[in-house]
């Protein structure tokens, strides 16, 4: 059985920089990996080339055994992304978004998808609000709705809770925590909050200045490097 | 009243222009077209006073004409920009959507927004200058249709620029038009241009365009062989609109510009 993520000897270089350098990882069907690292360090650049939407200076992408610079198209039908620095437009309503990106992504019957999602992600009151007027924690829930728009084999989070209430924050990775368990998704998460990767994440890879520095379980990354929480292994790994 | 701040808020605007070679031309390009423009068009009525006998009937369609052209360039790209400035570019990048199925969404789109903009202006022409674009009879169906072709050309271009430099390309979008207007020989014939400008405008489909209405309009005269040099020319122009449209897809995936479009 093909594995759903393999990523070989990745490598991105800019003119003046080495953005990823050399990296290698795999993901497992039903399984969420972290990506952890300072801002900087290259986990965007690395999901971007993931996604297709960056080409690779060296080394490949596979999804479900299919190289993604072959496959692009055919391949981006089975994932989606998630981001706080992307939007969705404004002046469409919740529901005309999901409408766009549900012809966008060929999905048969939209609109039994886009109730399905409502009801799982709390929408029904807002889907005819225009998405420039949420508050934050609706525009984080309308995006994922956006996200798993395509019933996706495989999700990208880009810091899915960042700048959200607590409350909110925790209904989000319940809600991750269980679709992934139920659609048996492969999710790469990238994220500063270290509770919320040990929550969530079996795996755990960690980057710093481009390179996979070290990878594991939480667990064993904690009791490899002597530490306390994954917090810790993160400040020891990053100022070493 | 604190100069710090006033200065703070100077800088603010000035580091961005110092580092945008695009906005320093824009801020160059405007002046200078427009004296261009107006010159020529000051020279030819100065010149040729009694070329139009029907002058307010001429230059309104001519007007129309160009405005059709403007608004289907620009329509095509606003509708790349409008997704810059919701941040929905990316967005619209993982989606699975090949180049082709982007740009005949975009060139249907944009006919639909420059309909709705240009049906009205046509149809108060009539009841306050008396005068209908329609007029020109069935040959104004190949200019609408060789305008909108080139219009949407100038629009592949404009967003190959955004896709591969971002909003800085922006101010282009806006101003492509009017680097055109001079050269195109919108309001007067090609003659009143300079000997090395006419050689330049002749390779632009519009010359034979508006031409070719001018014909119509002042001689009653249907010269088919202009349609024919404008459509032959904007196929030309079409065809590498789609490359560099493609080329540009291709150098932003490599630079990195699809997933951080900004400022």
């Amino acid at each position: 059985m093909q594995l759903p993520i393999v990523v070989q000897n990745l490598s991105k270089f800019y003119s003046k920089k080495e953005a990823v350098k050399n990296i290698s990882f795999k993901i497992n069907k039903n399984e969420i990996v972290g990506l952890l690292g300072p801002n900087g360090c290259g986990k965007t650049t690395t999901i971007a080339m993931m996604l297709g939407l960056l080409k690779p200076s060296n080394g490949k992408v596979f999804i479900d055994g299919e190289d993604i610079e072959k496959k692009r198209i055919s391949l981006l039908h089975k994932m989606n992304f998630i981001s706080p620095y992307i939007e969705l437009p404004k002046k469409l309503t919740v529901r005309e978004n999901l409408i766009v990106y549900g012809k966008l992504y060929g999905v048969k019957e939209i609109y039994k998808r886009i109730n399905y999602l409502s009801d799982k992600l709390r929408l029904r009151e807002i889907l005819n609000n225009k998405t420039g007027e949420l508050s934050s924690g609706q525009k984080n829930r309308v995006s994922l709705a956006k996200a798993l728009i395509n019933d996706p084999k495989i999700l990208f989070l880009d810091e899915p809770t960042a700048s959200l209430d607590p409350e909110t924050g925790d209904f989000v990775r319940s809600f991750i925590e269980k679709i992934s368990k139920e659609k048996n998704m492969s999710i790469l998460l990238a994220s500063h909050n270290m509770d919320e990767v040990k929550r969530l994440c079996k795996q755990v890879l960690m980057m710093k200045d481009g390179s996979l520095i070290d990878q594991g379980t939480p667990e064993d990354l904690i009791i490899r490097h002597g530490k306390e929480n994954l917090e810790e292994v993160f400040l020891k790994l990053n100022r070493s | 009243m604190s100069f710090n701040r006033i200065y703070g808020l100077f800088l603010r605007h000035f580091f961005l222009i110092k580092s945008s070679l695009p906005r320093i031309l824009d801020l160059i390009y405007w002046p200078t077209i427009q004296i261009i423009l107006w010159g020529f068009i000051s020279l030819f009525f100065s010149t040729y006073s009694d070329y139009y006998n029907n002058t307010l009937g001429v230059i309104l369609t001519c007007a129309i004409l160009y405005d059709f052209l403007f608004r289907s360039s620009i329509s095509f790209n606003m509708l790349f920009l409008e997704e810059i400035w919701s941040r929905n570019f990316t967005n619209l990048f993982i989606a699975p959507m090949k180049i082709s199925e982007i740009i005949i969404s975009l060139v249907l789109t944009a006919l639909i927004r420059t309909l709705i903009g240009l049906i009205p202006a046509i149809l108060i022409t009539s009841p306050l200058f008396g005068i209908s674009i329609l007029n020109l009879g069935f040959p104004l169906f190949f200019l609408f249709l060789s305008l909108y072709i080139f219009g949407i050309t100038l629009g592949l271009f404009v967003s190959s620029g955004l896709l591969r430099y971002g909003p800085a390309f922006e101010n282009i979008a806006w101003s492509s038009l009017f680097l055109l207007a001079p050269l195109g020989c919108i309001y007067y014939p090609i003659e009143i241009l300079p000997g090395f400008l006419q050689e330049l405008a002749r390779v632009l489909p519009l010359v034979y365009i508006f031409e070719e209405a001018r014909s119509i309009l002042v001689n009653q005269i249907v010269d088919y062989s202009n349609i024919k040099n404008a459509f032959m020319l904007n196929l030309i122009y079409l065809f590498i609109g789609v490359i560099l449209f493609y080329y540009s897809f291709s150098q932003a995936r490599k630079k990195g510009s699809l997933i951080n479009i900004g400022e």
